[in-house]
């Protein structure tokens, strides 16, 4: 070999994008990731366990629950620290990234911005040091795609609700301990808090996944379950509740897939330039380098796509639309890098010792969740048209 | 207790070290700059110190500008504020001339405790914190794999062959740490961002009232007079046991002087 090998994101120089205080976030997740993640993440995945509270606690110990709120026990970081974040979490697994992501983008971030001054005092900074792990449930087993149609309902009795109903595929269901869970009222969708140790709460594992096995999915079933009048979140009503808490999720995705690709990538390169098959390292051959090459510039681009929606969301003016294309593009770049790389090990490429069929796996999910591949097409779809496709 | 930790910025520890061909100095713009691995122990104790007894860490560091990473990290681990004391006439420095200016940038400031990693993993020469604690007259206590403060009393476990002995000073006191004496926090988000604003006062020779001609290269007792390549690995060598095997092993190991 006559000259030393290049980081994909070196040949894009992606750190003169990044200020001394971003690095200095990643690096301290990466290092997190490195020590606390990566020994024991095929062990979890491989038995479909996650140590879920310690490293919830560990987590926020760190700033990462809710890092992007201000206020509250939060970090306050602003869009480009969060997304790098996600990424080096990813990097390390899709599932502990998912728990991240949930906590904070979705259940902490219902409560920031749509929660009363009470509600906010008194679940946010348990939520921000890990110590109180929340989930999100918007999703029924009948309702995936179109959530408006959710049957789940709150009725008022007295001043109390009660809440009816039943959620699929809720990340952290089975070991929250508060639930925002979105339901039909008579004045439209409404979102409420729900402590998970009411009686008529019941949350059940999704059993037999074969991707995010290190992270907890469950079924919510609510059955008479009595809130108190101050358990609905009083800043919203409709759909657009739920649809702005999934956009603050999705923006992590559009970073945390990039770290996934990226630790494929890693794992490949490393593993073709040590291969030798004829006689010669596998990375020497035309139809490797090809393969490494094209997946590098994808993986580049849809880093440098993150760093400018990222830009877009610290300014201010990051669209839903905007959004969609950054889930969709790099979701998929994701999940083909690492397709592609899990040939390019050959037989190990189907083993947990490497990353790879785990993060494949993984990606299958993030594919899906957050809006899958087809939603996000459509809602770009209706931005160059005008026509919405998907009704 | 007002306690200084001295830190040091290393080329990363899994990165391929060069010397230079021209003055036979580490070349340390070739690999990222890291904290020694030691020192972030040795900032462990001194704010676990702190957190039980009061009082404020200093963090301070010799090492050309980009130490000032080095310096802005134990900041963001919750150190106090720091001191960074950069000159080019510092280049080059040995262990002596090191600890001379160190000395020189502790002095006077009423530490109570100087804490210290006991190696670098750049020079590997663990001497520094005990010239330090002799340039500057107080106690020093090093390879500590345990450190209790009660008052002015301050006791160490030092590693040693055969387990550790149990050794005490009064303050002041230098000490330095061994790996495992604890587990060094992640700087926090918060941590990270605090730092920004922390105080770090950046001083040259001129401000330690220091002659260049007693620091740098020149000053320097030990120097590099030449260096090669490791040589390439040879072939292993397979012992046959022929009911001898051990025996033939622990030969194998005496010649190559490891036993
Ligand atoms: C591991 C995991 C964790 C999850 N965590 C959560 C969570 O924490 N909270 C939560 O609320 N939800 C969660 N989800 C649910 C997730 O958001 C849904 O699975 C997703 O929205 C898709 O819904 P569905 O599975 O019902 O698929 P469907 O909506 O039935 O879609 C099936 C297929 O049809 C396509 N399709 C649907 N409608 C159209 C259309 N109009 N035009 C073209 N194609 C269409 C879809 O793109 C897809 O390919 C999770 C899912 C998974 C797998």
């Amino acid at each position: 070999m006559s000259k030393s090998p290049q980081h994909p994101f070196a040949l894009y120089n992606i750190d003169s994008l990044l200020s001394e205080e971003e690095k200095a976030i990643r690096d301290v997740v990466r290092t997190f990731v490195d020590s606390t993640i990566r020994p024991n993440v095929a062990e979890w995945f491989e038995k479909g366990h996650l140590p879920a509270r310690d490293l919830a606690k560990e987590c926020g110990a760190l700033g990462l629950m809710g890092m992007h709120l201000e206020g509250y026990g939060c970090a306050g970081m602003s869009a480009v620290p969060y997304g790098l974040a996600d990424l080096e979490l990813e990097a390390g697994d899709s599932g502990i990234r998912s728990m991240v992501s949930v906590q904070g983008s979705l259940a902490m971030y219902a409560i920031h911005a749509f929660g009363s001054e009470e509600q906010k005092n008194a679940w946010l900074p348990g939520m921000a040091a890990g110590d109180l792990i929340g989930c999100f449930g918007l999703t029924e087993a009948d309702y995936g795609s179109n959530p408006s149609g959710m049957r789940s309902s709150a009725k008022r009795d007295g001043d109390d609700w009660l809440l009816n109903g039943s959620k699929m595929w809720i990340t952290n269901g089975t070991i929250a301990d508060l639930a925002i869970v979105w339901a039909q009222t008579d004045d439209g969708i409404r979102g409420f808090i729900v402590p998970t140790d009411l009686p008529g709460f019941t949350a059940n594992d999704v059993k037999h996944k074969m991707s995010l096995r290190a992270s907890v999915t469950a079924e919510l079933v609510f059955d008479n379950v009595r809130l108190p009048a101050d358990a609905v979140l009083p800043g919203v009503v409709g759909l657009r509740g739920p649809l702005s808490c999934l956009n603050e999720a999705r923006f992590g995705i559009i970073f945390g897939t990039v770290g996934a690709g990226r630790d494929c990538l890693e794992t490949a390169i490393d593993y073709a330039i040590d291969r030798e098959q004829f006689g010669k390292p596998i990375a020497a051959y035309q139809l490797t380098q090809r393969k490494l090459a094209d997946m590098s510039v994808d993986l580049g681009n849809a880093m440098l796509l993150a760093i400018h929606l990222g830009r877009l969301k610290e300014a201010g003016t990051l669209r839903p639309e905007q959004v969609s294309v950054g889930k969709m593009n790099n979701a998929r770049i994701a999940l083909e890098i690492a397709r592609e790389t899990r040939g390019i090990l050959g037989g190990n490429g189907i083993t947990l010792e490497y990353p790879i069929i785990r993060h494949m796996n993984n990606l299958e999910s993030v594919y899906t969740y957050e809006g899958t591949n087809e939603m996000h097409t459509l809602v770009i779809g209706e931005a160059l048209t005008g026509i919405a496709a998907f009704r | 207790m007002k306690v200084a930790v001295c830190v040091k910025q290393v080329p990363d520890t899994w990165a391929e070290k060069r010397l230079r061909a021209e003055d036979s100095l580490l070349d340390r713009e070739s690999a990222d700059g890291v904290m020694n691995e030691l020192d972030e122990y040795a900032v462990e104790q001194a704010l676990q110190i702190v957190e039980a007894a009061g009082g404020e860490v200093v963090v301070v560091s010799m090492g050309p500008e980009r130490a000032a990473e080095t310096v802005r990290k134990a900041l963001s681990m919750g150190a106090d504020s720091g001191i960074h004391v950069v000159d080019d006439a510092l280049r080059g420095s040995d262990a002596i001339a090191t600890a001379t200016a160190l000395a020189a940038a502790l002095k006077g400031r009423d530490f109570d405790l100087i804490v210290f990693g006991s190696e670098s993993t750049d020079a590997r020469m663990s001497v520094v914190p005990a010239m330090v604690a002799e340039i500057l007259g107080i106690a020093q206590l090093t390879f500590a794999q345990k450190v209790l403060v009660d008052g002015s009393a301050v006791t160490i476990e030092r590693v040693t062959d055969y387990g550790f002995d149990t050794v005490t000073a009064s303050t002041p006191a230098v000490i330095s740490v061994v790996e495992k004496i604890n587990e060094p926090r992640y700087p926090s988000f918060k941590g990270i961002m605090a730092a920004k604003k922390k105080p770090v006062e950046t001083i040259g020779l001129a401000e330690l009232s220091l002659d260049p001609g007693v620091v740098g290269s020149r000053a320097s007792w030990s120097v590099v007079a030449d260096f090669s390549a490791r040589p390439a690995k040879a072939a292993g060598v397979v012992v046959s046991d022929a009911g001898d095997g051990g025996v033939k092993i622990a030969d194998f190991l005496a010649e190559q002087k490891f036993i």
